[in-house]
């Protein structure tokens, strides 16, 4: 198949900006340990349960509550020990992870589609839709997050998907508000005069001039939203209101484990270390893209 | 004869709100009762200190930003009465070059992108004939066709202007609005633009409203000048009428401050007392009169009329009152026009 080939130069242009982001990414070293982390992280909850191939809900009662492989009475066919059904830790923390990202990825996408149109609208328009969608703003502000959330889940039932929608729709205020900063600044910018003089309807000047230079801060805080989310559902599952329970899922673990944290550390310390490692990875990663993004840091020499 | 733009007694007054309700607390005159006109292929200076109303009559005039009132009629047709879609059919004769050339290029697009998007606007020509189109536009402010592929941050503050150039005059316009074009440039950067500038209007038969707060420049490339201060025009002359006998006292004072390259040639400098007012309360009477070296007990109380002072030259002053009332407004003129006449010269 033969493509014109100007259609392409549009892409290339914008892969060689991006290039450029990219590169100033790989200067900072905390962001290439986050993601050079976080990318294993991603690879493991994907790919591991082929190579691992333990059912997560396989129970080896002859086998409960044993340690990890290198504690006295631990063995190689539980690397990371096993709880007190005697199904493996390891395997439950690989797909829990599966369960944290999705949560935490799909929640964000919801949360940044709403509050980019909303935030667009509201401040580019300005007038009755931007007073309209501030006040609602207001409101799921001033309502507590958590009870929110305890409540949807309550009525609705907990499943994943509602899971993802309401932590989803808890959280486009924060998109909304930083969106509109951002248009309302860009929008005085003498490019948006010059195509307003050229002609170009709003739209165009909406998702042509104002949009894509509105984007960088939205990319930074989406990524250190999925780290806040990913802690939110943890908690949930902590309190049995998040995903369901054959499924398993970090919180729950934690919620489990607790009651043998007495002589069996790894029940809950473990998933707690995933935990850690993720959000860890992925704020370092998303504080490395808001200097890479940030033309007056990037060329400042570290 | 319909000159190619004529502005009447242009009036942009800003609101300014405050408090919980928005309630209008007062208002900034920033424009109060311009009124000029400009031929085919001329340029008109405007210059003036920053906050007197320049860009903003720029801006008026290309509704860019929405006039109080008043007149602004392009080849005899008055824009400020057009609807939505008979303007944006216009809009395509009169473009503008900004000041900034770090402003003005969305940084997310590649140089074809930024050119291009006016064609796409207006005329209905497939990708090979629009990139021809933009590369015949950078080769015309004297860049080059490849950098069409480049994005803005890769080039200088004077191409970056040569490309905000380029724009303008992609479709061909009949009037180009400069607002400051060269006072973010460099001195040597400046005069390569102005040059380009000048060159163009005489090849591409354009009309410049030239805005700018730089004298030297203004006389560079004006054919006529017009001064302003605090909203108003005081002075409107030929350029060299204007530089060798300036007539109101403020533009006396202006060209007494540029500085003269002979260190034996004595000056004698007018110096003006106090600052501006502010626009959001303009003097009674005539708007300079605090700060007017001539000052006589009329100019306290009654605003001076535009008067012919000499042949083609136009002051705002007291000291002029023996000359004929300027009437911007031609006696042929259609039936909204009659109107503005009839409330005179007092705003």
């Amino acid at each position: 198949m033969r493509a014109p080939p100007e259609r392409f130069r549009n892409l290339r242009a914008a892969l060689r900006l991006w290039g450029e982001t990219l590169r100033a990414l790989g200067r900072s070293p905390g962001a290439v340990i986050g993601g050079v982390l976080f990318g294993l992280i991603i690879a493991a909850s994907l790919f591991f349960p082929w190579v691992y191939t333990i059912d997560p809900l396989a129970q080896d009662l002859l086998a409960r509550l044993a340690p990890p492989f290198w504690q006295e009475g631990g063995s190689l066919a539980h690397p990371l020990g096993t709880d007190n059904l005697g199904r493996d830790v390891l395997v439950r923390i690989l797909y829990g992870s599966r369960v944290s990202l999705m949560v935490g990825f799909a929640s964000v996408l919801v949360a940044c589609g709403a509050g980019i149109a909303l935030g667009l609208v509201s401040g580019y328009y300005g007038g009755r839709a931007d007073s309209l969608i501030m006040r609602l703003a207001d409101v799921f502000m001033a309502y507590p997050f958590m009870l929110l959330t305890i409540s949807v889940i309550a009525v609705l039932g907990n499943s994943i998907f509602n899971l993802i929608l309401v932590l989803g729709l808890s959280d486009w205020v924060t998109y909304a508000r930083t969106i509109r900063g951002s248009v309302l600044s860009i929008k005085e910018k003498e490019f948006v005069l010059a195509a307003k003089s050229a002609g170009t309807c709003h739209h165009t000047i909406l998702m042509r001039h104002v949009f894509p230079n509105v984007l960088s801060p939205i990319l930074v805080l989406g990524t250190v939203r999925v780290a806040n989310i990913i802690i939110w559902e943890s908690g949930l599952s902590f309190l049995g209101m998040g995903v369901p329970p054959p499924m398993p899922t970090w919180g729950r673990m934690l919620a489990e484990g607790r009651v043998y944290i007495m002589d069996s550390w790894w029940l809950v310390t473990l998933p707690g270390l995933a935990i850690m490692l993720t959000i860890l990875s992925i704020n370092l990663l998303g504080d490395g893209l808001r200097d890479a993004l940030d033309p007056r840091l990037r060329n400042i020499p570290r | 004869m319909v000159e190619l733009l004529e502005v009447r007694r242009l009036v942009k007054h800003f609101p300014v709100r405050r408090g919980f309700l928005g309630r209008q607390t007062a208002t900034v005159h920033a424009v109060d009762d311009v009124s000029f006109s400009l031929g085919e292929n001329e340029t008109l200076g405007l210059v003036g200190e920053s906050g007197c109303g320049k860009s903003t009559t720029g801006f008026s005039i290309l509704r860019l930003i929405e006039p109080t009132s008043g007149e602004v009629r392009f080849r005899g047709q008055n824009i400020l009465a057009l609807d939505k879609e008979r303007m944006r059919g216009l809009r395509r004769h009169m473009q503008i070059v900004f000041q900034d050339p770090f402003g003005s290029l969305n940084p997310r697009l590649t140089v074809e992108r930024i050119i291009e998007e006016p064609l796409l606007n207006y005329e209905t020509i497939g990708g090979s004939g629009r990139r021809e189109r933009v590369a015949e536009a950078l080769e015309l402010v004297g860049l080059l066709p490849e950098h069409m592929r480049r994005f803005p941050h890769e080039f200088s503050g004077g191409q970056r202007q040569r490309i905000c150039v380029a724009r303008a005059l992609v479709l061909r316009p009949s009037l180009v609005v400069g607002d400051e074009p060269v006072s973010a440039l460099d001195v040597s950067v400046r005069a390569q633009v102005l040059n380009l500038m000048v060159k163009l209007q005489r090849r591409l038969n354009l009309s410049y409203l030239f805005i700018s707060h730089d004298l030297a420049v203004i006389r560079y490339v004006s054919h006529r000048v017009g001064v302003m201060y605090l909203g108003q025009i005081v002075e409107l002359a030929e350029a060299k009428t204007l530089y060798a006998r300036p007539l109101h006292p403020y533009t006396r004072a202006l060209l007494s401050a540029v500085p003269v390259p002979d260190p034996r040639r004595g000056r004698t400098r007018i110096l003006l007392k106090g600052d501006v007012p502010s626009p959001m309360n303009p003097p009674a009477g005539c708007r300079f009169h605090p700060r007017c070296p001539e000052m006589m007990p009329p100019c306290r109380e009654h605003p001076p009329l535009m008067r012919i002072a000499a042949a083609g030259h136009i002051v705002r002053c007291h000291l002029y009152d023996g000359g004929e009332p300027w009437n911007p407004i031609p006696a042929a003129c259609n039936g909204s026009a009659a109107q503005h006449s009839t409330a005179g010269g007092t705003l």
